[in-house]
């Protein structure tokens, strides 16, 4: 028996594809994500845009918030820790979360080095906005990535980015002679191994979900457009005026992105979603997606 | 030549339509009731069991899924299909389709960090099969007219009750191809 493979860790990945992860702060709202079909819950103490709002330092969970969550629902249960804090992650894996997600989110622990993650049994998910930072991840040991967006605006535009940066840059090597494979490792900051795998299969070797932004059920089915395997949902539902109805129309969503008839049904009197921000209203220093490298 | 369906609302449908594609089978994901009267065989993949009841319940697939079990066309359903095809479920016990007369428990295995390979008993009706079990159900009793077809140390992993064969694991998740070539044969 071997446990904790790699290719189970990613198979839970598999498992969570074409699904909604929510956002939740308490049992209450696991329940409701529960029940309006997540796929999984990202335990956490604030959302984004509360974080965002309360300035501070984010720090992971505490451990009786996360176990009450494990206890009500039977979907999986991810946490967060702030990126490089190993020790946080080795908390989180001992009250086995299901999955790790080393966050941009939180304020980061290490400016200079992301947690080594193949040592251990608990996968994790990392943000990524291009190629090289998806591989440098994945090098480290990461079993699925998320586009980072921006998380806690309600505002799609640098996940979008951040996916077409990917899949434009995907599409990049997949034209590219062998000879020119290791300059382009050199220029991604990538591994040389990784950068032949993506040229060859012209996909990530692990399962790539969007984060950061997404507060439609519109929203949701544009990440899938633009090659999402599946989202990850923060504030936009639980600060939205009716979260249970947003909850299961992005879930709808996610799962029938290709038809535009349902789309409208699905995106239809859902109430006022969460307020969002303007990119050029927000201050350098506070945008997320530029923390970790 | 006749098509394969996944049904792709949400879980591994890209895993298993992939291994469909490797035995040579034209595979299309399925989503809706007219997607799924235009498949000869179908596959209930893994995922949350919760989700799907949730999706089958809101866009009602499930007459039309029921209608296709009727019909006798081959059907593979793993993991979380193994949970949706089962008479009972437990530990949370929730609604279930009854396909195959198995009890069956949700997460028995324990939480991600307990997800583990191997293969199956050597003596076990199709071999020892590859094995990939991720927070997986464990089927704990088997009703008569049930068969089984694959062991893991004794208990039954992989079970056939007419043309709905289901499984703990998920063989499209390793290489070995043999429990979709068993239920589809080779395009």
């Amino acid at each position: 028996m071997d446990v904790s493979t790699f290719p189970a860790k990613v198979g839970l990945a598999e498992m969570l594809k074409g699904g909604v992860i929510m956002d939740v702060v308490n049992a209450e709202q696991a329940r409701i994500a529960q029940e309006a079909g997540a796929t999984a819950v990202m335990a956490l103490e604030r959302v984004p845009a509360q974080i965002r709002k309360d300035g501070g330092v984010a720090r992971a969970s505490d451990p009786a918030m996360i176990k009450s969550i494990q206890e009500a629902v039977s979907i999986p249960v991810m946490a967060k820790c702030r990126i490089g804090h190993f020790i946080e992650a080795r908390i989180l894996e001992a009250l086995e979360v299901d999955f790790i997600d080393e966050s941009e989110v939180l304020t980061p622990a290490d400016e200079d080095f992301h947690i080594e993650k193949h040592s251990f049994k608990v996968p994790f998910v990392c943000g990524c906005r291009d190629l090289g930072e998806a591989l440098r991840r994945i090098g480290e040991g990461a079993a699925m990535l998320r586009t980072k967006g921006e998380a806690g605006t309600g505002n799609i535009v640098e996940g979008v980015r951040h996916l077409r940066t990917l899949r434009s840059q995907i599409r990049r090597l997949t034209q590219l002679s062998p000879e020119e494979l290791m300059t382009e490792a050199k220029n991604l900051g990538a591994p040389y191994d990784l950068v032949k795998w993506v040229a060859a299969n012209g996909k990530l070797p692990v399962p790539n979900f969007a984060a950061g932004g997404i507060a439609t059920p519109a929203d949701a089915a544009l990440c899938m457009a633009l090659g999402a395997e599946a989202v990850f949902v923060g504030s936009g539902i639980f600060l939205a005026e009716d979260s249970r109805k947003r909850a299961k129309a992005i879930v709808d969503a996610t799962t029938y992105w290709q038809d535009a008839k349902k789309l409208a049904e699905i995106s239809t009197g859902l109430g006022a979603g969460m307020p969002g921000i303007e990119m050029s209203k927000l201050n350098e220093n506070d945008r997320m997606a530029k923390r970790g490298w | 030549m006749s098509r394969l369906g996944v049904l792709a609302l949400q879980g591994g449908y890209d895993a298993h339509a992939k291994a469909l594609r490797d035995l040579g089978h034209a595979v299309d994901e399925v989503r809706t009731a007219d997607e799924l009267a235009a498949v000869e065989g179908l596959v209930l993949p893994g995922g949350e069991s919760t989700t799907h009841l949730i999706l089958i319940d809101r866009f009602a697939l499930e007459a039309p899924l029921r209608a296709f079990v009727a019909s006798g066309k081959p059907v593979l359903a793993t993991c979380c299909g193994l949970i949706l095809c089962a008479a009972e479920v437990v530990s949370p016990p929730q609604k279930s389709f009854g396909w195959v007369d198995v009890t069956v428990a949700r997460n028995a295995w324990g939480r991600q960090v307990h997800s583990f390979e191997d293969t199956a008993d050597p003596d076990s009706a199709l071999g020892p099969v590859g094995l990939l079990f991720i927070r997986a159900p464990r089927i704990q009793r088997v009703g008569t007219g049930v068969q089984v077809l694959a062991t893991y140390r004794g208990e039954p992993v992989l079970v056939r009750q007419g043309n709905v064969t289901a499984g703990a694991f998920h063989p499209e998740l390793t290489k070995d191809r043999s429990v979709h070539a068993a239920v589809f044969g080779r395009g």
